[in-house]
């Protein structure tokens, strides 16, 4: 049985798409089948209503939510989604979401992966009041406006720290996301789901790069490298899940390698970071208190505080406990892939962005590390994916039926 | 150059050529000493490859963020030797600084606040009124902030009293009979600006509407600790002073600046409401992109430089405020040094990133 919901909780709720009139059929909207023509249909309708608003043109977080939502796109996924078990598969029902705070677009892809498995939606949106979010919702609205059959499907809400409304969300969900990190994870734990109801969590993680300075050296186009690496790490202040804050290098040409990698992205740090004064002393803090603690330390010379790089004689497991961000690395020279392994086997560690070839960490995932989700190109690592975090996302959202 | 030669020069007599070469001196000694007693210090200044024969002013010698003491223990004196443990005020769950002191350091500290003090309220020990409750400075082991301000400006006191009980309530009798007692002499009061706005201003502005006028126009109030707290309440330097003017006639008023980590060379505010730098101590700002010198007038990140700390690498650090060099060696009350004064503490930075940040955890 749901919990029963205080009809004052209800009133504490904003709703950016739809109305509280939705919420009491919400569990008993139908699941559909992934991939359902409908919702990419609905999707597509989506894309093409954000690609076509003047707003959403100066962000290109949206631009890019819009081409992944489109219907090509779309198609991609599902044929690389596509399950040949001979069993049925349909939505698991209700999708919970709650997403992070301080990222724009996320909530939209969370949606997204929560639509395409064959699910109603309900999502809370960052309370911080971006932009993207109120052009999203309005894309939303105007399209659900010639949808009506879609509107149990994309609720989109927000509403403050509100245990009663977690509860009661939680309580006819079928599956919840949360996003945010440790910290909302361990709030949100606290509503308790149906047995049946799965959870998928987006813990705190961090990220590294390996970068083979042959590879790099080998790169005609090196301002397109420091453009990549740019927006793995300062477009969102080095502190996303996925921005790298160790560079691990390999290969032979590693010190050639890193002078005109370092030159390049400090000159376009210099042209487009936004700076904050405070972030010269976090970065300070953190540099001093690694050399203090850890000999054979190296601050690296720099032109100024846009960039502060620490070059570490070892990888040590508790490396990431020092980590910093808005511009502070950590580097190391490696020899062997393995010496990182320690690093690695840290639950932590999501994803490894690569110059070169990715395969080059095989041996060291063969090792049966416990962390490592992702090895992707340097300057994908924020592309969204079905598979994240190492959640197979539409098999999570979905259930199989056998049909004998 | 020992710290003794340096207390036998008047804190505010030398012009900024005599006080860099007084400075440089002491603090290259310092950079070494430290750098061969403790073994943290000499870590960072191995990583950053620091050479010290290459230093020629005090701008060259390599400076700690203050923040690094509250994250680890930095002493260059073997723990026996420690006879204090000053620690910073922080909220619960705050992490402090903790700074050590051996006997040398500590006197020291001491020595030079007084020469310091002793330049804007006279060298005569007064009658002195502690505005704070006796409760700051019990526990004798652990200094807080607090509690060593009001240790160190006691030596003022030729007679002395706390004016707030334990609950932080003004004791309007005790007060009295104190100026009964010492009518006629100029009295010394000290206290936290928060504090003495919170509890003492406005109680005598109370007690003044009802009709019980205290006076205060024989004393001298020297009050630190920030402004930060009072900006929520709109009141400011000026505020501040109008209005201490006006329900007591207490004119004679000098805000400071210091902090636990460079405690002793404080920095008092004159006549013409600057702060200065006595020749225990300088200030050097610095730009936040490349920690390059600010010029005269252009705000930036405050450094600190002191003669005084021995026991613990503290000679040059790296505060989290932010100031403005106002000008050197001619302020108008005619102390030399540098003048300036301070814009606040630098802003939080605005991050984002996946993982919500704690301020604005679940919900917010």
């Amino acid at each position: 049985m749901p919990t029963i919901l205080d009809p004052d909780a209800l009133e504490r709720i904003t709703y950016l798409t739809g109305s509280a009139s939705i919420v009491p059929g919400l569990s008993s909207t139908p699941a559909r089948v992934p991939f359902d023509d409908g919702v990419v249909d609905f999707l597509n309708e989506v894309s093409r209503e954000l690609m076509r608003d003047r707003a959403a043109k100066a962000y290109p977080d949206l631009i890019t939510f819009g081409f992944w939502i489109r219907k090509s796109s779309v198609r991609k996924l599902k044929e690389r989604f596509k399950v040949d078990d001979g069993a049925l598969r349909l939505g698991r029902g209700l999708v919970f979401h709650v997403a992070p705070s301080n990222v724009p677009v996320n909530f939209a892809y969370s949606l997204a992966a929560g639509l395409l498995s064959g699910n109603a939606n309900v999502v809370r949106v960052p309370s911080r009041d971006f932009p993207q979010v109120e052009i999203l919702a309005d894309v939303f609205r105007k399209v659900l406006a010639d949808h009506e059959e879609m509107k149990p499907y994309v609720l989109l809400l927000r509403y403050g720290r509100d245990k009663d409304i977690n509860d009661w969300f939680s309580s006819i969900a079928d599956v919840r996301i949360v996003w945010g990190g440790d910290r909302t994870i361990a709030e949100l734990r606290k509503s308790e789901l149906p047995p049946r109801s799965g959870e998928i969590t987006f813990a705190d993680r961090y990220s590294l790069a390996v970068i083979d300075s042959d590879s790099y050296l080998a790169i005609g186009d090196k301002a397109k490298v420091a453009e990549d690496f740019y927006n793995d790490t300062l477009s969102f202040d080095q502190n996303a899940c996925t921005s790298p804050r160790i560079i691990v290098w390999t290969g032979k040409q590693i010190e050639r390698a890193k002078k005109i990698f370092w030159e390049k992205e400090h000159e376009l740090a210099a042209k487009k970071y936004a700076f904050q004064a405070i972030q010269s002393v976090d970065k300070l803090t953190k540099s001093y208190l690694i050399a203090a603690v850890e000999p054979g330390v190296k601050i690296e010379a720099r032109p100024d505080n846009r960039i502060v790089r620490v070059t570490v004689p070892k990888i040590t497991n508790y490396l990431m406990d020092y980590r910093g961000s808005g511009g502070y690395f950590y580097e190391y020279n490696c020899e062997d892939i393995l010496e990182i392994r320690e690093l690695c086997g840290d639950k932590r560690c999501q994803t490894i962005a690569y110059i070169g070839d990715g395969k080059a960490v095989l041996p060291l995932i063969r090792t049966g590390i416990k962390g490592i989700d992702r090895v992707v190109p340097m300057g994908k690592t924020m592309d969204f994916d079905l598979i994240w975090d190492g959640y197979n996302l539409p098999a999570l959202l979905s259930r199989a039926i056998v049909l004998a | 150059m020992t710290f003794d030669e340096i207390l036998n020069i008047s804190p505010y007599s030398l012009d900024g050529e005599e006080k860099e070469k007084l400075l440089i001196g002491r603090l290259a000694e310092l950079t070494k000493f430290h750098r061969k007693n403790c073994p943290e210090y000499a870590r960072i200044l191995e990583s950053m490859d620091f050479k010290s024969d290459k230093v020629r002013s005090c701008t060259d010698i390599p400076f700690l963020p203050v923040r690094l003491f509250k994250e680890l223990d930095l002493r260059s004196v073997p723990a026996e030797v420690v006879v204090k443990t000053m620690t910073s005020s922080g909220t619960t769950g705050q992490k402090v600084s903790k700074i050590y002191l051996d006997r040398a350091t500590s006197s020291n500290q001491q020595k030079a606040m007084v020469k310091i003090v002793s330049e804007f309220t006279g060298s005569g020990r007064m009658p002195m009124i502690l505005i704070d409750c006796p409760g700051v400075v019990r526990n004798r082991t652990m200094f807080s902030a607090r509690g060593a301000g009001i240790l160190g400006f006691s030596v003022f006191g030729a007679k002395r009293m706390y004016a707030l009980d334990d609950d932080m309530r003004f004791n309007v009798e005790k007060v009295r009979e104190f100026l009964d007692e010492h009518r006629g002499q100029k009295i010394f009061l000290f206290g936290f600006t928060f504090i003495v706005w919170q509890h003492f201003y406005k109680e005598l502005k109370r007690l003044r509407e009802e009709g019980t006028v205290f006076d205060f126009s024989h004393a001298v109030l020297v009050h630190g600790g920030g402004w930060k707290k009072l900006a929520s309440q709109a009141v400011g330097p000026e505020a501040f002073r109008r209005e201490f003017e006006r329900v007591c006639g207490l004119r004679h008023i000098h805000d400071y600046y210091g902090m636990v980590e460079q405690t002793g060379c404080i920095y008092m505010e004159c006549e013409c409401g600057h702060l200065h730098a006595s020749i225990f101590s300088d200030v050097i700002i610095r730009r936040p992109v490349d920690f390059s010198e600010c010029a005269v007038g252009e705000s930036g990140i405050i450094q600190v430089v002191s003669a005084i700390p021995e026991s613990y690498p503290g000679h040059s650090l790296l505060t989290e405020d932010e100031g403005v060099i106002l000008g050197e060696d001619d302020c108008p009350c005619g102390r030399k040094g540098k003048y300036f004064k301070i814009n606040g503490r630098l802003k939080n930075a605005e991050i984002r990133g996946c993982s919500d940040t704690y301020a604005d955890n679940f919900g917010s």
